[in-house]
């Protein structure tokens, strides 16, 4: 080699996924543009694909990359700082949604805003009972949380692969039914998404709620299909530990809505 | 190294253009594309003032017709195109704002130098780096686009002013809104992405021995733009969709029709967009510390402080944010918070301006073209910072709001401030980026056409200001005559001083003279960069610098 490093971080050879990523990027968002004002879906459709292949072959690489030992004690250090600051950006944008929750559940406008409040729930909107279908979801999301840290425990601590698995399926078993009851809920809500604020509120709060669910349960069926390859070993396992703090970070976004939407503004 | 791939980099001239440029995991050359890329931008940015200053140039409408747009005042009917008017403040806004200086400053300067500044071979995540400057590239597409596509009263573009304050962004038609939004949403994920970059490679990659209040001062200061770059940039997108959400899909977030409240939008929108003042300015003064350090021959006087004071100017960037919306009924409790918290911004600030006067005071001051800028930064900047005190008085404010004085001064910290950081920053390290040295006379040259331009331009709209002639109107009485055209004129210099410069870019990089040295200022220019070779290699510390290297002793 010409010129031999002597440190530890991760220099990569060029890559075509940031064009392509982005490239596809912008047809999915043009995409979106031309399918709100009905003319096609296609195009989102083309660009959310390309989306999904660039993630799927960017994330096939890097874990390429961790098993050919490029992933040296200092650049696995970056990669859980990265994984902490993208979650930190994540609460972030929660906090848009539920400032607008709270401006509206604390100072509800009417006719007299701002000198005079209105009442929340606005009238007319029945609320979902917090102590029926949401507590039994919150349990749920808890026990896949909690399963998911059985999961780590086994693997960490005990290097129990069985319990390993297990643990994640069962994570993700109970993450699905967490999906599924929400979809249940959504289709019996007293309120719609369009028109009133507590209906946009709700649904954009807790849908993106549930996207990020969604987006976790994908994430740790893929360590499971990882820990059934033996890709985890006792000291290295970085993938799954990102996957079970954003599993978390779910959890505690899940929280803060029961708490706030369910119980104290319903 | 792990592959063969990598290894076949290590030959600089086996890199095809393509697998250069549009393939890079290498933080400098990302750089350079993003200090290019943001200079295009704004010559696009920039046109759109100068047809603005056209016409405001004389009372009555001339150029911007109906009948079509004019690029000569003729005797023919012209009835005033108010749309057309709109969508050039708009997207001058949103164009300046997200995708000329965040990209030069953070991305393009901050990529290139914060690495090298801080001894790390590259950045922590170099594929996603290139991956923040596509998804950038992505966003200024849409950004145009949205600027030619169907929009509002049946023409093109949107005509909503940069913030998008519903309910005139919601009920804008067409796709054009749509489009900028979703260029917006691209920009901010691109953004998020480069901070989480910047953030960890300074964590985690600084040179042995460079303990955290050992940094230098522009890598400090990306370092705290990071941050606030990740925790308001995210809150954006949330109000942003919450737009999308009223437009396309019937919610009524901004809509009290439906129990929303547009006042809402405004506090989200400015809990970002004052931290995005101080994401824009704070790359810059890094670079001026650097720079006037450089040319008084002397370490920057205060180092802690200046660190201390860049931290104070982030924190505090995110509790002022309704000082921007004094007059939209907030309670008098509210006003008086805000009103506080703003001031107090002015003592980091202060710590900064006097400590780089006291860097200078018995200096032995050379003054190169960098410098030049810095003081130009320093002067006006400050008259931006004074009047930034006289706004954020509650009571004044209710007469200066949406006036001309607002636009005097943020044109003051931002035109003059901002992007007086980045032309320093350019005559400053042209040479260590591209070998070639400018011609001093033509550096001076442009920075005195910018100087006399830019104040030109902008000196008088505080007195328009004061007069009371409100801003984002295409058209005044026959009163504000006089100083609108001193303003115009002031705008036609600005531009031939930007001309000129891009002559001089063209001229440096293809017959500047070669520079061989690693420090072609002096000693006192004494961070990482300059120990390396002119132009520095593909790769930089491959072998990490030791603290011998950097730690000069004296300037902290």
């Amino acid at each position: 080699m010409a010129h031999e490093k002597d440190h530890d971080y991760h220099i990569l050879a060029p890559s075509i996924w940031p064009l392509l990523g982005a490239l596809s990027g912008i047809i999915m968002f043009s995409g979106a543009v031309l399918w709100f004002h009905d003319i096609t879906p296609f195009l989102f459709l083309i660009g959310f694909a390309g989306v999904l292949y660039v993630m799927y072959a960017w994330w096939a690489e890097v874990v390429d990359e961790a098993h050919v030992g490029d992933h040296t004690p200092v650049v696995a250090i970056g990669l859980r700082y990265g994984v902490i600051l993208f979650i930190m950006s994540e609460v972030m944008f929660f906090s848009a949604w539920f400032w607008s929750f709270f401006k509206h559940a604390m100072y509800p406008m009417t006719e007299g805003s701002p000198a005079i409040d209105g009442v929340w729930p606005p009238i007319g909107i029945e609320t979902f009972d917090p102590w029926h279908l949401p507590l039994i979801n919150t349990l749920i999301l808890l026990c896949s949380g909690a399963a998911a840290t059985w999961a780590h425990h086994a693997l960490a601590h005990e290097n129990n692969r069985k319990d390993l698995v297990n643990g994640l399926i069962l994570a993700i078993i109970l993450g699905a039914f967490f999906t599924f009851f929400q979809a249940y809920e959504y289709s019996h809500a007293a309120f719609g998404f369009a028109g009133n604020i507590y209906g946009a509120n709700f649904f954009m709060a807790t849908g993106f709620h549930g996207f990020h669910v969604l987006v976790g349960t994908i994430f740790l069926a893929i360590c499971l299909i990882r820990a059934l390859k033996g890709h985890f070993t006792q000291e290295r396992h970085l993938g799954f530990e990102a996957a079970a703090w954003y599993w978390h970070f779910v959890d505690v976004v899940w929280l803060f809505l029961f708490a706030a939407v369910y119980v104290w503004g319903g | 190294m792990a592959d063969a791939a990598t290894h076949a980099q290590d030959h600089h001239d086996e890199r095809s253009f393509f697998t250069r440029w549009f393939m890079s995991t290498n933080h400098k050359d990302i750089g350079i594309l993003y200090i290019f890329t943001a200079a295009a931008v704004g010559f696009i940015s920039v046109l759109f003032t100068v047809y603005m200053r056209m016409e405001l140039m004389d009372p009555g409408v001339q150029y911007m017709c109906a009948e079509g747009a004019r690029l000569a005042a003729g005797t023919a009917e012209c009835t005033p195109n108010g749309h057309l008017w709109n969508v050039l403040v708009t997207a001058h806004g949103i164009l300046m704002m997200f995708f000329v200086v965040i990209p030069a400053l953070f991305g393009g300067f901050g990529n290139y130098f914060m690495p090298l500044h801080i001894g790390a071979p590259d950045m922590a995540f170099p594929r996603m780096n290139n991956l923040s400057y596509w998804m950038y590239v992505a966003g200024t597409t849409m950004a145009v686009i949205s600027v030619v596509s169907p929009g509002g009263n049946g023409q093109l573009g949107s005509g909503v002013g940069w913030v998008l304050y519903p309910p005139l962004s919601v009920n804008e038609g067409g796709l054009s809104m749509d489009f900028a939004i979703f260029a917006v949403h691209l920009s901010g994920a691109s953004s998020i992405l480069g901070a989480i970059n910047m953030i960890t490679t300074f964590l985690n990659m600084r040179a042995p021995g460079m303990t955290i209040f050992k940094v230098p001062l522009f890598a400090w200061s990306i370092f705290v733009t990071a941050w606030l770059i990740l925790l308001s940039l995210p809150v954006l997108a949330g109000a942003i969709t919450m737009l999308l959400t009223d437009r396309n899909f019937g919610t009524t977030f901004f809509d009290p029709s439906g129990g929303g409240d547009p006042i809402l939008y405004q506090h989200i929108l400015w809990f970002f967009g004052h931290p995005e003042v101080y994401i824009i300015i704070l790359p810059g003064f890094g670079i001026i510390s650097h720079v006037i350090a450089t040319f008084a021959k002397k370490p920057v006087f205060g180092y802690l402080p200046m660190v201390w004071a860049l931290i104070g100017i982030g924190g505090l960037g995110f509790v002022v944010w309704a000082h921007h919306m004094y007059t939209v009924g907030m309670s008098l409790s509210q006003q008086s918070y805000f009103m506080l918290a703003t001031m107090v911004i002015a003592v980091p600030t202060g710590i900064k301006v006097f400590s780089w006067i006291a860097t200078m005071w018995g200096g032995s001051i050379e003054l190169k073209t960098p410098m030049l800028w810095a003081f130009g930064f320093l002067f006006l900047f400050t008259v931006g910072g004074v009047t930034g005190i006289v706004l954020s008085q509650a009571p004044i404010d209710r007469a200066y709001h949406d006036t001309y004085y607002v636009v005097a001064h943020f044109h003051y910290v931002m035109s003059l401030g901002a992007i007086f950081c980045i032309f320093a920053g350019i005559y400053y390290w042209i040479g260590k980026m591209s070998g070639r040295q400018y011609p001093e006379w033509a550096g001076k040259l442009h920075f005195w056409m910018m100087f006399i331009g830019s104040n030109l331009t902008f000196f008088p709209q505080h007195f328009l200001g004061r007069q009371g002639m409100p801003r984002r109107y295409i058209d005044y009485p026959e009163a504000f005559a006089y100083w609108n055209k001193v303003s115009s004129f002031g705008a036609f210099l600005s531009f031939a001083s930007f001309l000129f410069f891009i002559g001089i870019i063209y001229y440096t990089l293809r017959h500047g003279k070669r520079v061989t040295e690693k420090n072609y200022w002096n000693e006192y220019a004494d961070t990482l960069e300059w120990t390396l070779p002119t132009p520095p290699p593909e790769h930089t510390f491959e072998h990490l610098p030791k603290q011998s290297d950097w730690d000069k002793g004296h300037s902290h």
